[in-house]
């Protein structure tokens, strides 16, 4: 019997190996493997919504009542705007900002109980690894992102279909380029003791400085105002906010006067898109080339 | 021995001062279950970590199926399975979703897949618990599952690094019927690593490394009759003086070990009617046994493979565990 299985092996063994083909399938896989894990964890999900409502309906609405002036509205004189519908958008930035870069940290755990070896074995090249978990983040952070949509009724902001259907591949961009960097960050980590410092030097201060609270073209003290520049996630929010409040109905003089400026230019959403493009790229590259030193 | 596939040349492998491999050469024919026998830090994980392409050699010459590790080491990957020291498995993903990621990246025919996962499900008799998430499995259903993973893509050498420590023993022979199972059915070379003893008596030839080097190769059986005779155990309230006696009255040397002597003798069953008869201190206990496989390393190296010497690494991996299991 034994002869008989040893003489007949169900595959011809030493077939050639394809990497480029297997880092492709690798990147599919790990991209899909986030994306399953992502749908069995529905505690995540339902957790994951708290902090955009706790910022939305608590810190919004309350301080949407202190910042209504005499004039009216939040973003001058004759502005019906309210403070809470100025940082709807900002809490999509920072849905998906804190999705990205919690998902990106989840390279550090597969590092440190043992899945990523499985995967740095296979006969593929290192960059399907950086690549598929940028990917992967970058769709989990996605979905994040747009799920806080449904609670734009809830908040005075109407949104059109086109606008839905334009904000999907923005939200997208914007959650590629904070994933790439989130993964960026992770390549070169090893223990999950860094991850306290990521958030507390990274993230935290990325909020923050993106202008999610607060709007960018006023007259900011000038550290703070190359601070906000700097910070890309200032873009994304910004081409964000441009797209939602406009279908919301706020006139462009009242938007204009929110938006992001560099150097006393405002920024078409191609410009601010193009610039989360470019980054996302380079932290990319970044992250190919830290999986490429390390393990 | 026909084409090896395994052959090891001269490796070294020296991380700055430190020598963790110094000049290992072995050959490992097709079809043969080989052990890598020694305490930890002796250099078994890195020389198994060199084999499957995940350290390069500092010099040396390894190659696995034919192929040079350093010249192709994608080939080389894609004819290995493995199976690590650590687990890693997804614990979200079910037995099945496990394996049909690994299938899915080392580029099995889609054709073939499902059956291909079925059959290996079968050998590590899994079949019924495919759907459950690996979270929701025991320690050796999990190794079972990561050898099922490791023979999945038709391999030509199976590598295992300490596939059965923090098993409890029952789990850990399970774990051999297994490995004979994929042998048989599979016609692949097995290649493993470990500092249990005993499992070594499992394996069709074992090199028990010790600093470094291989100070033994050979069957079980041939490993064996390096140790001469029998070994006897003594039991005695003075220790020191049966020991002195045996040197002065019987000309044999013993040593100690767990509060008793040990001596090897020829012929346990005429030796000991003479120990009663010429010493003259009171023996508790006596037993006579075939030498095992932790009277050769003792006798090769003066030291006893122990169990302990792994204890507070174990206690750490079986944290890890728990928590990997927890995701």
């Amino acid at each position: 019997m034994t002869e008989q299985v040893l003489s007949t092996p169900l595959v011809p063994r030493a077939q050639a190996v394809n990497v480029r083909g297997a880092t492709l399938r690798a990147i599919y896989m790990i991209w899909k493997r986030d994306l399953i894990r992502y749908t069995r964890d529905r505690m995540r999900l339902v957790a994951s919504l708290a902090q955009p409502i706790l910022f939305l309906f608590v810190f919004g609405s309350g301080l949407s009542t202190a910042l209504r002036g005499s004039a009216g509205g939040f973003g001058g004189p004759g502005s019906s705007l309210q403070y809470v519908q100025f940082i709807f958008p900002g809490i999509i930035g920072m849905s998906v900002l804190f999705t990205s870069i919690f998902g990106a940290m989840s390279i550090v755990w597969d590092r440190e109980f043992g899945f990523l070896k499985e995967v740095l074995v296979a006969p593929i090249h290192r960059s399907a690894v950086a690549i598929g978990k940028t990917l992967g983040g970058a769709t989990q952070a996605m979905l994040q992102g747009l799920v806080i949509l449904v609670l734009a009724p809830l908040v005075g902001v109407k949104l059109t279909v086109l606008g839905v259907v334009e904000l999907i591949p923005m939200v997208f961009l914007f959650a590629f380029a904070l994933s790439a960097l989130g993964v960026a960050v992770a390549a070169r980590m090893r223990t999950m003791q860094g991850f306290q410092v990521v958030m507390n030097f990274l993230m935290m201060p990325m909020f923050f400085l993106a202008g999610a609270l607060f709007p960018l073209g006023g007259n900011l003290p000038a550290w703070l105002a190359v601070l906000t520049r700097l910070d890309p996630a200032s873009y994304g929010i910004d081409a964000l906010r441009s797209v939602v409040l406009t279908a919301s109905g706020v006139p462009p003089r009242v938007l204009d006067s929110l938006r992001l400026t560099l150097f006393g230019q405002g920024l078409s959403i191609w410009t601010e898109e193009a610039v989360l493009a470019g980054f996302g790229v380079l932290m990319l590259a970044l992250a190919v080339y830290g999986f490429r030193q390390r393990d | 021995m026909s084409q090896p596939v395994i052959h090891v040349r001269d490796l070294v492998k020296t991380y700055g001062k430190v020598e963790a491999v110094r000049g290992i050469d072995l050959e490992v024919g097709a079809g043969e279950i080989f052990g890598f026998l020694g305490p930890n830090g002796a250099g078994k994980s890195t020389t198994i970590s060199i084999l499957c392409t995940l350290i390069r050699p500092t010099s040396g010459v390894a190659q696995v199926a034919g192929i040079d590790v350093l010249h192709d080491p994608s080939s080389v990957r894609a004819r290995i399975g493995l199976v690590f020291q650590d687990p890693s498995l997804d614990g979200q993903l079910t037995g099945r979703e496990n394996l049909e990621f690994h299938a899915f990246l080392y580029g099995l025919p889609a054709a073939t897949r499902r059956q291909r996962i079925d059959d290996a499900l079968e050998i590590v008799e899994l079949t019924d618990r495919a759907s459950s998430p690996v979270l929701t499995y025991s320690g050796g259903m999990r190794r079972r599952l990561e050898i099922a993973r490791g023979i999945l893509h038709y391999p030509q050498v199976l590598f295992l690094d300490e596939p059965t420590l923090g098993l409890d023993p029952q789990t850990r022979n399970k774990i051999w019927d297994y490995l004979h199972a994929v042998r048989t059915r599979e016609h692949i070379t097995i290649f493993m690593t470990t500092h249990y003893m005993d499992e070594a008596e499992f394996c069709d030839r074992i090199a028990i490394i010790d600093q470094g080097k291989i100070v033994a190769l050979g069957t079980p059986a041939e490993l064996k009759t390096k140790v001469g005779g029998d070994v006897v155990t003594i039991t005695t309230p003075d220790i020191a003086v049966a020991a002195d006696q045996l040197r002065s009255i019987m000309h044999l040397e013993s040593t100690q070990v767990d509060g008793t002597l040990r001596v090897e003798v020829a012929d346990s069953a005429s030796f000991m009617p003479r120990l009663f008869s010429e010493l003259t201190i009171p023996i508790t206990a006596v037993s006579a046994r075939r030498p095992s496989l932790d009277d050769v390393f003792l006798k090769l190296t003066g030291r006893a493979i122990r169990e302990q010497e792994s204890g507070a690494l174990d206690q750490m991996r079986n944290m890890g565990r728990i928590w990997a299991g927890r995701r």
